[in-house]
């Protein structure tokens, strides 16, 4: 591995892998650092080792996963340096890259770098969300693609959003034993979402695939209640029902899993750590790096692209990492201005079709209320360092009326996830505990290690010598 | 808590879990593995004790930490199983000895 290259992009999801493709093309040196095994971010996640050992699962994820084999079968053949299983735990404003592999440190320089480090799943606090047999909805997906595994016995779903269908669809499909499918969406979310089905039209393969999938889940004679509320997940060592509120009584379900989703999110932590301006985005409740049109940050030499920018889907993620590589390309002089524009006139297309659909799908399932501040004191929010809702709110009540304060007042994001669990709540919950907006209050800050690191290793001592 | 639902086409794989033999199939990450073979729980929480497993799967949420080949906080939801690895729990959240 060389020292220094001309683009080093972390992340090997669709964004990252077309941008890093697109920098090869116009004869930028680029590496790819990745913490998975195996290209292909989530959503294409070991798409080659589902095709070749497991076929059936191959066949089962369908139109979707399968489009990603040509990204990555593009990777390849660029012959672009790539390395798995490489956790990124800080990133210097020098734009030097610190990464932890096999146990070992090890450090790259990049002349620009691009962040192309997705989405991931919206924690939803519930009581008892802690139990075994309690995951996430996308994340039984993800289980799906990277080891060919579902969930045994009685399964129920509950949430909101595109993928809480798309995995009951792919887990129906899969003979998986569905009990229910409790919708938190409610009618009056469905009247929100009217005035932007016109634009929604244009991108209209999105809602018949939608249709489809809500049609696959009724037609394997699922349950499917909608405006769900109250969630509880009960048991003594792991899951063994689901309560829930729905048309005004208390409901119990036996279950053995249960898949919880309230849509995704960005992942900030390399944003944050840079001190990348962020932005509140209100729809969807989440922080988000302010980007230019080329994916540019405000951080000199650094760019995003992706859903790590703002939650857009894979086909606008591909398209976004081409843009950022384009731009990466002319500003180190590999490509003029005029070639640039030319190159990006079909993924500035694609984006602006993609997008059609966003504000539709954003105004149909926003997050619940109840996900995003769980009104149960009771409910653990930082789940390494157990603190509960009450904990905070009362953490408020003596002083820490900002999320600094809160980690020393309560511990919460001090444990090994460092915050990626329980930021958004904390956030909301203080934010409402004082008549605030979240974008008031803001977000954790980004601090290395953002993986956990021992001193041996960070001494370059390796993990023998511990 | 988790089943294979399709048999398995690559090479068979045994490693240690505990001083258990655990078997698995080439490709699987081992925190499936694991759940596959019937283990509950990965770890316990640091403050009250009680069981976890993974909840993300993508290495978010840090729940599927275990010691693995004496490698401490390895997130065993991102790491493919290997013939003849040694696997174990972590006395607490985080980090080796408690």
């Amino acid at each position: 591995m060389s020292n220094t290259y001309d683009l080093v992009v972390i992340g090997a999801g669709p964004a990252g892998l077309a941008g890093a493709v697109e920098a090869a093309q116009h004869g930028l040196s680029v590496l790819v650092l990745d913490e998975q095994p195996e290209a292909g971010g989530q959503i294409y996640r070991s798409i080659r080792t589902t095709q070749r050992l497991r076929p059936h699962a191959y066949a089962l994820l369908g139109p979707d996963y399968q489009n990603g084999k040509s990204l990555a079968a593009a990777f390849r053949e660029c012959g672009i340096e790539h390395q798995s299983s490489a956790s990124v735990w800080q990133v210097t404003p020098d734009r030097t890259v610190h990464f932890l592999q096999n146990g070992a440190v090890q450090e790259v320089r990049a002349k620009r770098l691009l962040l192309a480090t997705g989405a991931m799943e919206r924690p939803v606090p519930i009581p008892g969300w802690t139990l075994p047999g309690v995951m996430g909805a996308a994340a039984a997906d993800v289980l799906l693609k990277s080891s060919g595994a579902v969930p045994s016995g009685r399964v129920v779903l509950a949430g909101s959003g595109p993928l809480l269908w798309l995995t009951a669809s792919r887990l129906a499909a899969a003979s998986v034993e569905i009990e229910a499918v409790l919708e938190t969406t409610t009618f009056a979310d469905y009247l929100r979402a009217v005035p932007h089905l016109p634009r929604a039209l244009l991108a209209n393969e999105y809602l018949r695939k939608g249709l489809r999938l809500k049609w696959q889940v009724r037609r394997a004679g699922i349950a499917v209640h909608s405006g769900v509320r109250g969630l509880v997940a009960e048991g003594a060592q792991r899951l063994e029902a689901v309560r829930f509120a729905h048309g005004g009584r208390d409901q119990t379900l036996a279950a053995e899993t249960l898949l919880l989703h309230e849509g995704v999110v960005p992942s900030t932590q390399l944003t944050r750590q840079l001190g990348c301006e962020h932005r509140w985005y209100a729809p969807q409740r989440y922080w988000h790096p302010l980007l230019d049109e080329w994916g540019s940050t405000s951080v000199e030499g650094v760019a995003v692209a992706g859903d790590g920018g703002l939650v857009a889907g894979a086909l606008t993620a591909e398209a976004s990492g081409r843009m950022t590589a384009l731009e990466t390309a002319c500003q180190l002089g590999a490509i003029s201005a005029q070639q640039r524009d030319a190159a990006a006139v079909p993924f500035r297309k694609a984006i602006r079709h993609h997008q059609a659909v966003r504000p539709f799908l954003e105004a149909l399932y926003p997050p619940s209320p109840e996900a995003l501040n769980p009104p149960d004191d009771s409910t653990l929010v930082c789940r390494c360092e157990e603190v509960t809702a009450g904990q905070i709110r009362q953490a408020v009540s003596w002083g820490a009326v900002d999320l600094s304060q809160q980690k020393a007042f309560t511990r919460c994001g001090m444990g090994p996830c460092q915050g990626r669990m329980c930021g958004a709540t904390v956030a909301e919950i203080v934010a409402q505990a004082q008549g605030k907006s979240p974008a008031e209050v803001g977000c954790y800050r980004g601090r290395p290690p953002l993986k956990p690191i021992t001193l041996g290793q960070l001494a370059g001592m390796g993990a023998d010598q511990d | 808590m988790l089943e294979r639902r399709w048999p398995a086409q690559g090479e068979a794989v045994t490693f240690w879990f505990e001083d258990k033999p655990i078997p698995a199939c080439e490709g699987e990450s081992v925190a499936a593995a694991l759940l596959s073979a019937g283990v509950e729980h990965l770890r316990v929480a640091s403050v009250g004790g009680a069981p976890r497993a993974p909840y993300c799967w993508m290495g978010v949420c840090f729940e599927c930490l275990l010691e693995i080949d004496g490698q401490p906080n390895q997130q065993s939801c991102l790491v493919t199983v290997r013939d003849g690895m040694r696997i174990r729990r972590q006395p607490s959240g985080l980090g080796g000895p408690a």
